[in-house]
């Protein structure tokens, strides 16, 4: 992102037009990346609910979508999957 | 004008101030009761219990805490105000910076008095001078009728600006000296501060915003140089003000600076808040006797005048500057260091004298005043400087 | 108002934090705050004290908050939400808030600005009587500028201000109890959970939104960098200090005792201690460790007693 001039700034240092970190991709920080199995998944949705960087999307109670773009790898996803359905791999550089 | 209508009444600076407050009416008010201005409080509370405000009153259990609500308060969009002194305004000092930064509107009074330590409880100016970088506009008053006006004054301009204001009193000598006030009615003060339009509000849930984020080299300087530039443009801001609330209601109360025969003086001195009615005293006797001395009364110290002082002073020969606060930089007050770094730039200027006075509330007298403008008239016989800084009522 | 909500429910709500932010990998104050926003009725106001939270998710230009959201300093968050919340009072009052305008308050603030350098403005906050729901995320630690004891680290910790050396093996105090000192002021809820049982931390969010008044939920918070673990056990960590009793789930509801989970089996506290790096110099410590089971087990005890029991 150009950084602005002084005179470009919000008053106050104030952020609008929330959120914006969206455009801070926090994926390139990954070692590993989740493998994801929809056959194996029953969409109780505990994936969803522990993944810190709201990679899991989640329409009508099921999962469609993993944004890999803020995955940090953490691995919490594959963790509290109760049915193996995401397995952790290693990113490929 | 309404002149028919306004009416003099017998107040102390404390309760012209919590007076001034209650015509105000303000949204939230959040304090922590300290002497000298304690009273504030104390009477805008009964205003409070009694209905005759809609505030909602935060009787916090600091003084970090009350600067913290009225923050709070003024980014949900409310009118907001406070007073302290001393320790009270020194507890505040990390807070005071973001209330600017924040750009928000507050409006402190401040009862002037001695930073500890020794703890000490009456008049001194360490504890506004010690925030005299935080950003704030800072505005010294000299008596209990210029309290009650700035006040109403200092609410306008800062909405206006989006910046926090303090309005300060000499503790002791103003806080709880009665004098008589020339006061306003209701309904005048409200129709001249009209609503607040504020810049941004943490209420608005439509749209959602993210107040006080973390700003590292790459922003945190352009955000600074914004602010400066807010403080630059609050000059003209704050004499319209001024001028509209005179125009409007006959009145005088100076903005920045308040001159007393200054005009044809050789040596002046520029003194702040109830000193200058001493010194004012000893120009009348020395005017008597045909000496051509004078007074600069700084009422505004930030944003600092120094045009003004470049125009005032630049004929005169000498100057003092009366400072009732300590550097420790022993090149004498932040005033008279301030008013020096404003004259530099002119080609010809006057010898600039520092003088330090009545620290934890020091008795200022007659004596004392003539004693300052009998020095300067030997500096200025001569034409030089022998001391970087001079205590006035100090027992040697 | 419905008090359990489903993940299906919960997933289709508005959650706060979003994608962007720069917490470390395996962070469980996310997860934390998702369950916090999401299971209000009604639209929020955070005020966020200086800590891990408020810098990973707000480096300017970039907010990973999509709800209003304010931070000013450490120890004020608590003070600054008493200004809000007033703010909200006086406007409604005034007619320019619409009279059926709900919103609910939250403070969010770790252990320092909690337990340590926050303490004052919170206890101020609660006695005035404030309408908000503090949540605090407990790390245990003053993460946010390298893992300095507090007074929520427990005795034994290895952190970088109690280190372990040749004469001190960590941090040699034990933890303040919080919810003691914040239960003394009588305020309506109090309650102590955790995200690895979720249904219960969402349940305790939603009993303290139908309260007026001030409600504080603490939260455990395992760090990775910290607490020195595998970032993706973060979930576990949260779920072994609950099953060793180290962190009971219970409530103190209107001055009533309630302990919410009993553990079937109540398993060792070195099943947790020693999954953590902070805490690797015990394991040849048996003394320590009875010391720190000890303390542990009088706590359960003497919450078993009280549960049921009305304290003010």
């Amino acid at each position: 992102m150009k950084l602005k001039p002084w005179r470009e700034l919000e008053e106050g240092a104030v952020i609008k037009n929330v959120p914006t970190s969206l455009k801070y991709k926090t994926g390139e920080w990954k070692k590993e990346s989740p493998l994801f199995d929809s056959e194996k998944c029953t969409h109780c949705l505990l994936c969803w609910l522990y993944c810190p960087d709201f990679v899991i999307k989640v329409k009508d109670g099921k999962i469609y979508k993993f944004d890999l773009d803020y995955c940090k790898g953490c691995g919490i996803c594959s963790k509290v999957c109760p049915k193996g359905a995401i397995l952790m791999k290693e990113e490929k550089i | 004008m309404k002149t028919e209508t306004k009416k003099i009444v017998a107040k102390t600076g404390n309760e012209a101030a919590a007076y001034a407050m209650k015509q105000i009416n303000p949204d939230v008010v959040a304090a922590y009761p300290i002497t000298p201005s304690t009273e504030i409080i104390q009477i805008f509370s009964k205003y409070v219990a009694d209905g005759e405000v809609d505030t909602e009153f935060i009787p916090v259990e600091s003084e970090h805490s009350a600067i913290s609500v009225c923050i709070g308060a003024s980014t949900g969009g409310a009118r907001v105000m406070t007073a302290t002194s001393s320790q009270g305004l020194a507890l505040m000092h990390e807070i005071l910076y973001i209330a600017s930064s924040f750009r928000l509107p507050i409006v402190m009074i401040v009862g002037n008095r001695a930073l500890s330590g020794p703890i000490n409880i009456h008049c001194d100016h360490s504890d506004t001078m010690g925030s005299r970088d935080s950003g704030w506009i800072q505005i010294y008053c000299e008596n209990a009728n210029e309290v009650y006006h700035t006040i109403i004054n200092a609410v306008k301009i800062s909405e206006k600006v989006n910046l926090p204001c303090m309005v300060m009193m000499d503790g002791f000598i103003v806080t709880h000296g009665m004098e008589n006030v020339l006061i306003l009615e209701d309904e005048e003060v409200r129709e001249f501060l009209g609503k607040r339009e504020p810049l941004y509000s943490i209420l608005d849930l439509k749209n959602p915003i993210t107040v006080g984020p973390l700003a590292l080299y790459d922003y945190y300087m352009e955000h600074k140089r914004s602010q400066v530039d807010a403080i630059l443009k609050s000059k003209k801001i704050i004499s319209d003000v001024f001028e509209e609330y005179n125009r409007k209601f006959g009145l005088s109360i100076p903005s920045f600076i308040e001159e007393y025969f200054l005009d044809d003086a050789e040596i002046a001195v520029i003194a702040m808040s109830s000193a200058s009615g001493t010194l004012k005293e000893a120009v009348d006797l020395l005017r008597e006797k045909g000496e051509r001395v004078g007074i600069l009364r700084l009422k505004i110290t930030r944003p600092f005048p120094y045009e003004i002082l470049r125009k005032k002073l630049e004929n005169l020969k000498v100057v003092g500057v009366m400072d009732r606060a300590e550097t420790f930089s022993t090149m004498g007050g932040p005033v008279s260091i301030e008013v020096k770094a404003a004259l530099y730039s002119l080609i010809k200027r006057p010898l600039i004298q520092s003088f330090v006075f009545g620290l934890g509330g020091r008795e200022f007298s007659l004596e004392d005043a003539i004693k300052v403008f009998d020095i300067l008239k030997k500096i200025n016989k001569e034409n030089k400087l022998e001391e970087e800084f001079i205590y006035i009522g100090l027992r040697e | 108002m419905k008090k359990i909500l489903s993940l299906k429910e919960l997933s289709e709500r508005n959650t706060g934090l979003t994608s962007g932010h720069r917490a470390c990998s395996g962070c469980a104050f996310p997860s934390i705050i998702k369950m916090v926003v999401a299971s209000s009725d009604y639209p929020v106001v955070i005020s966020n004290a200086t800590g891990c939270l408020e810098v990973v998710s707000t480096i300017y230009p970039y907010s990973a908050w999509n709800v209003p959201w304010i931070h000013v300093a450490f120890e004020n968050a608590a003070a600054v939400i008493s200004g809000v919340e007033s703010a909200y009072k006086v406007l409604k009052k005034k007619g320019l808030i619409p009279e059926n305008e709900k919103i609910n308050f939250i403070v969010i603030g770790g252990d320092g600005g909690t337990y340590d350098i926050g303490l004052q403005a919170l206890s101020g906050a609660i006695e005035r009587g404030h309408n908000f729901l503090y949540v605090l995320y407990d790390n245990q630690a003053y993460m946010n500028t390298g893992v300095q004891r507090s007074s929520a680290t427990p005795f034994g910790a290895n952190t970088t201000t109690s280190p372990v050396g040749k004469k001190m093996p960590g941090k040699i105090q034990h933890r303040k109890d919080i919810i003691e000192i914040i239960a003394a002021h009588e305020i309506p809820y109090v309650a102590q959970a955790s995200p690895s049982h979720f249904g219960d931390l969402i349940k305790k969010v939603r009993r303290a939104f139908e309260i007026e008044g001030p409600k504080f939920i603490a939260v455990i918070s395992p760090c990775v960098p910290g607490w020195g673990y595998n970032e993706s056990e973060t979930v576990e960590l949260a779920r072994l200090a609950v099953e060793t009793c180290f962190w009971p789930l219970y409530e103190i509801d209107q001055g009533v005792y309630r302990v919410n989970y009993k553990p079937k089996e109540k398993l060792p506290v070195k099943e947790w201690l020693l999954k953590q790096d902070r805490f690797s110099h015990l394991k040849n410590r048996e003394d320590l460790i009875e010391e720190i089971q000890k303390k542990v087990d009088e706590k359960w005890e003497r919450l078993l007693r009280l549960d049921g029991q009305k304290i003010f």
